[in-house]
């Protein structure tokens, strides 16, 4: 009962949540909202007693991915108004990858092989924790697939690094090994001078 | 009915946690200003009641009654979320540590990451602030506490693969469980190295000194709640003393034994030293850390910005892959008594 209302609370949430994301005018509520809807999911998936998937998602998404998200976006000045005016030229496009999202939804949801409404949740199956049991699939039946996409990552990062980085001679630049080795006689000179006496 | 008799247990259970954390936040701010007093050569507040002892609550009283100032040009609806997004999760993260055997308030199997990912939502709180006051000071103290938080998370991370690893579980019973035994048989002494990683990154997660350029004083004034007083700053307050005993808790359970007595198992000294309960030696372990905070505060200097850049990432995340790795030896030959 009480579970049954939870579902509904969080569904609820985050439907709104997604909701505002894309109609939210202050880009930075649209961050936070995404943020909100990312967290209920998370709920969703805890109360599906996928409690790895769940922590994971708020974990990477909530905790690293958004908060980086958020300072590009505090960062921009957007003018609100030229953004409004793509709406109407967009909506089509928009309403073309809404309507594929649901087909997918439904072919996945509809089919005779994934048995959503009678399925066993991953504990009760394999009978050992949920972390336990993702690891010991991921790293046996799975490990190729999963060895290729941490290189595909890898790939993806080294790229990102490599387009951003350029060598800019003019900068001024700290080498922190000297700073750490310098001594005293290369900074401070003493002098001695005779004392000036009062006048 | 039964759950609702269920569902009072519970919030009984939160709050028998929440209620002496908060006396212990409250006098943390008194045992720190008189650590540092000492540590500074003065005595520290002594004027209200016996030995200043109700320092805290007078101080209480003064946010209390102090006006919320909201600026003008602030968003006023996150401005006074901000204080909410950082205490939350501080308190959150408390539901999966035990306080002693069994004394835990969910015992729940995926514990260590739930506690990851419950301490690094606490940026929210710091980068909403920064962003809703609309202030330039707040703004840069934000960007300092998000980019330092995010570098240190990873370190944090890595320091936590290194306990699980050991431990076999994420558990955070089971992970004081295969601590048992004394003081040279827990965690940090094995996993030396990324103990000290994660007391270091602990350290600059909660934003203290010497890592403290979220607020710096000198620099930017009050860092990211230069614009808030009275009610609103307190519970930032809170939230950043709370995420400090939080960080202390931590290290307890996972590299000093959690509840266990130093000569847990030796000959006649064990018993003797199991008659004291084990919240006590819960208690006096994070106090252990809890001064290390007071007194890193009156020993170090303010690190620059991109020395703390340049620890977190060129430093302290490789010592934490190489650790991985060493340990991964040791499992594997089965060393010492912890493997």
């Amino acid at each position: 009962m009480i579970e049954l209302l939870l579902f509904y609370v969080f569904a609820a949430v985050l439907l709104f949540a997604a909701t505002m994301v894309i109609t939210a005018k202050n880009p930075v509520h649209s961050a936070l909202f995404l943020v909100l809807a990312f967290f209920n999911s998370a709920a969703l998936w805890l109360m599906a007693e996928a409690e790895f998937l769940g922590i994971a998602l708020v974990l990477i998404y909530v905790g690293a991915v958004m908060v980086l998200f958020l300072f590009v976006v505090m960062m921009l000045d957007i003018n609100l108004v030229s953004m409004r005016e793509g709406f109407a030229r967009y909506l089509p496009i928009g309403a073309l990858v809404g309507c594929v999202m649901v087909v997918e939804m439904a072919l996945v949801v509809g089919s005779q092989d994934v048995n959503l409404i009678h399925g066993v949740s991953a504990a009760e199956g394999v009978g050992m924790s949920n972390t336990k049991a993702l690891g010991s699939v991921l790293y046996t039946v799975y490990a190729y697939p999963f060895e290729i996409a941490s290189v595909v990552l890898l790939v993806a990062i080294v790229a990102a690094i490599m387009l951003t980085h350029r060598r800019r001679p003019d900068t001024k630049h700290q080498n922190i090994d000297r700073q750490v080795r310098v001594r005293k006689e290369q900074r401070l000179r003493i002098v001695t001078m005779a004392p000036e006496k009062r006048k | 009915m039964a759950e609702f008799a269920n569902l009072v247990w519970i919030v009984a259970k939160i709050v028998a946690l929440v209620v002496p954390l908060f006396i212990a936040v409250a006098y943390m701010t008194y045992a720190e200003r008189r650590v540092i007093g000492w540590i500074q050569w003065r005595k520290g507040p002594n004027r209200v009641g016996i030995y200043g002892l109700l320092q805290p609550i007078a101080d209480a009283g003064k946010l209390l009654m102090k006006e919320v100032v909201i600026p003008q040009n602030a968003n006023r609806f996150l401005f006074l979320l901000a204080p909410l997004f950082s205490i939350i999760p501080a308190l959150a993260a408390w539901a999966v540590l035990p306080l002693g055997d069994g004394l835990v308030v969910a015992d729940i199997d995926a514990g260590l990451l739930y506690v990851l990912a419950m301490t690094s939502m606490g940026v929210y709180g710091v980068i909403v602030a920064g962003w809703a006051s609309n202030s330039k000071y707040a703004l840069l103290g934000a960007m300092r506490a998000g980019a330092q938080v995010v570098s240190y998370e990873i370190a944090m991370g890595f320091a936590l693969v290194g306990v699980l690893m050991a431990a076999g579980s994420l558990n955070m019973s089971e992970i004081v469980h295969a601590q048992q035994g004394p003081f040279w048989e827990w965690f940090w002494l094995p996993l030396l190295p990324l103990f000290i990683v994660y007391w270091v990154s602990g350290v600059a997660e909660t934003n203290r000194l010497p890592f403290d350029v979220a607020e710096g004083e000198s620099e930017i004034v009050a860092g990211f709640h230069v614009e808030y007083s009275g009610m609103a700053f307190a519970i930032f307050f809170l939230a950043e003393y709370a995420n400090m005993i939080l960080i202390a808790g931590l290290a307890t359970t996972m590299f000093l034994g959690g509840w266990y007595s130093p000569f847990h198992g030796i000959g006649y000294l064990g018993p003797i030293f199991d008659l004291v309960p084990g919240t006590i030696w819960f208690c006096l372990k994070a106090g252990f850390f809890l001064f290390g905070y007071f007194w890193f505060r009156g020993t170090f200097p303010r690190y620059r910005y991109d020395q703390i850049m340049r620890l977190g990432w060129k430093v302290l995340i490789p010592v934490t892959v190489v650790w991985l790795v060493v340990e991964s030896v040791f499992i594997l030959t089965g060393f010492g008594p912890w493997f």
